[in-house]
């Protein structure tokens, strides 16, 4: 299963004006496996996101998905592909019922051509598949929480909606923008078994992540980003003993001593 | 008397209401009235339009109740664009223009009678329409607004400058309508028709996309659907709506002309929105039927007319600004009482 390239990036380079959001970043995922990316805020994980999934075009550089160019393609027909992503601020159809959300991704292309219990093929199914979904993710099939609408759900259902939308379109590859953030320990927690889930379903996850403990029991291959340029790849054990990405998440050595004697 | 501070207003569904919303409606009378009554006030009042008004006004007003329900159209396709697309469309006068000339010209050309050029006029109009409002649809807001309403005012002078279409006589000569009966109760239908498939249309699935697209078109587009498909989609709904009432025009009028791209077809669907209440269709389209007939009574006050449409546009805006249908749906459907803090 493993072995294979899913997604290779090579030399992506994206800039806000003078701003160098991306600078020759290149990366290689497995199939099957989660791969994290973790940096500072602002160092580009989230442009990095946007430029492989078609939201924002980039400058240069070429992805490759099972082979094939999907560098600049719109956004949806990269979805379409089976390259799925959840957004950081999490976007959720706010005048909509949480289960109802899931009828958009649902009518997609790809959704209706997967069809089996997921895709939902027969029309006046969707409902039905949506809730089996939402179920899947954590929401509880016999209370209102489905049937709520997503402006009254707690944060940590719209991520898991976020999650939801992704399988709605059975995805090969889901790109997860910081999942964890903004919930608290417990709801983390029973978040976790839910990557490992997808993991074992046979979804290749990337995962931006600042919640480095939960990103590490899970990741097998973490990347770091510091200024839109990678540091270091590697397993996390190694990575995290980098003298580079300690300097970028904690400043420079000397600067901590400074600290510690003050 | 507690003091206010310490209560404030709780505001809840009626029994019935919650009871009405699953299969248990059919067990009670009251239940099925509570339902079906509003719906079935609104079609018989709409249906006795043309048996009361012009009677009572004079028959002048038999053409008032045809226009009103040709702006209806036009209102629908409004609300329907604003609040369950995103899209605020200013085209109103676009639509009716595109929508009349092209039935005009079908009709003096190939001779088709209105039977043919109306319903030829709505589908061809449409795709016109969203055709020219292709490069437009990645737009959003005012900036789409602002195109839509670019395309009667340069179309207006295109027609003007090249002397195109009769110029700026217009085209004459247009087939009418049979008698007023027909003129009046075919357009009541086709606006009922409308509002029930524009509301039946906004809960499912595609609606569910188009409402998708209003709240998060990131997220639709991260869902694997093309956004200017969809807006495509709607943009063809709403237009065909505004072609038909254009058409229409232009066979009650047996002329179609460059007044019909007035501005009147862009603003009043837009008031009588302010009016009956954004995201409601049925709001709107009474908005209308409220809206038009004003204007056409306020005629004999000369220019003061304007002053006198200002003044109650401002007052529902200042007092109502929610609308009329909002406001009326919320008293039917939920009580609000007192309780403690």
């Amino acid at each position: 299963m493993s072995g294979e390239n899913i997604l290779e990036v090579t030399d992506v380079c994206k800039s806000f004006g003078g701003v160098q959001a991306l600078l020759n970043v290149s990366f290689n995922v497995q199939q099957g496996d989660v791969f994290g990316i973790i940096g500072p805020n602002g160092s580009g994980k989230t442009t990095l996101i946007n430029c492989i999934t078609g939201f924002i075009k980039m400058n240069s550089g070429k992805v490759l998905y099972k082979g094939k160019e999907i560098s600049n393609k719109a956004p949806n027909q990269i979805a379409n592909l089976g390259v799925t992503r959840t957004f950081q601020i999490m976007r959720p159809y706010y005048s909509l019922p949480a289960y109802k959300n899931l009828i958009i991704p649902l009518l997609s292309p790809r959704a209706r051509r997967k069809g089996g219990w997921r895709g939902g093929g027969k029309l006046g199914d969707r409902g039905t598949v949506s809730i089996d979904i939402l179920e899947e993710i954590g929401f509880e099939r016999d209370s209102f929480v489905p049937y709520k609408l997503a402006s009254s759900l707690p944060t940590g259902y719209l991520k898991r909606l976020e999650l939801a939308r992704c399988l709605a379109l059975r995805p090969d590859l889901i790109l997860c923008d910081e999942v964890f953030s903004g919930l608290s320990m417990s709801e983390i927690a029973s978040m976790v078994p839910l990557i490992e889930k997808l993991q074992m379903d046979g979804i290749t996850l990337v995962m931006i992540e600042h919640r480095l403990r939960e990103l590490f029991r899970v990741a097998s291959r973490v990347m770091v980003l510091n200024f839109g340029e990678k540091l270091t790849e590697g397993i996390p054990e190694v990575v995290m003993q980098d003298e580079r990405v300690k300097e970028a998440y904690l400043g420079s050595e000397k600067l901590l001593d400074y600290k510690f004697e003050a | 008397m507690a003091n206010t501070t310490e209560r404030r207003k709780e505001r809840i569904d009626r029994g019935i209401k919650v009871r009405t919303e699953g299969i248990y409606a059919v067990s009670s009378w009251q239940e099925v009235a509570y339902l079906v009554l509003p719906r079935l006030v609104l079609i018989v009042g709409l249906l006795l339009l043309p048996l009361i008004v012009p009677p009572l006004f004079g028959p002048y007003w038999k053409r008032v109740v045809s226009y009103a329900a040709i702006y209806g159209l036009l209102a629908l396709g409004f609300d329907f664009l604003a609040h369950f697309v995103g899209l605020v469309s200013l085209g109103g006068a676009f639509f009716i223009g595109v929508g009349g000339y092209t039935a005009a010209i079908l009709n003096k050309s190939l001779g088709l009678s209105p039977l043919f050029t109306i319903p030829m006029a709505t589908v061809g109009g449409a795709i016109i329409c969203t055709l020219l409002l292709l490069p437009a649809l990645p737009l959003r807001g005012v900036y789409f607004a602002i195109v839509t309403l670019m395309y009667p005012l340069a179309l207006m002078r295109i027609i003007e400058a090249l002397n195109i279409f009769g110029g700026t006589d217009g085209i004459l000569g247009v087939a009418g309508f049979p008698n007023t009966w027909i003129e009046q109760y075919l357009i009541i239908f086709i606006v009922i028709f409308a509002l029930f498939g524009l509301r039946r249309l906004v809960n499912e699935d595609i609606g569910l996309v188009f409402r998708g697209i209003k709240d998060n078109d990131q997220s639709v587009r991260a869902s694997g659907l093309s956004i200017t498909r969809y807006k495509a989609i709607a943009v063809f709904i709403a237009s065909g709506l505004g072609c038909l009432g254009g058409a229409y025009l232009a066979h009650i009028y047996m002329w179609s002309g460059i007044s019909q791209f007035a501005l009147d077809f862009s603003v009043i669907p837009i008031a009588a929105t302010v009016i009956g209440g954004g995201g409601t269709l049925v709001g709107p389209l009474l908005g209308c039927f409220f809206l038009v007939p004003i204007s056409e009574w306020l005629r004999t006050f000369g220019t003061l007319r304007i002053v006198f449409y200002s003044v109650i546009l401002m007052a529902f805006i200042m007092f109502r600004s929610e609308g009329v249908m909002v406001f009326a749906q919320r008293k039917y459907h939920q009580f609000q009482r007192w309780i403690k803090v």
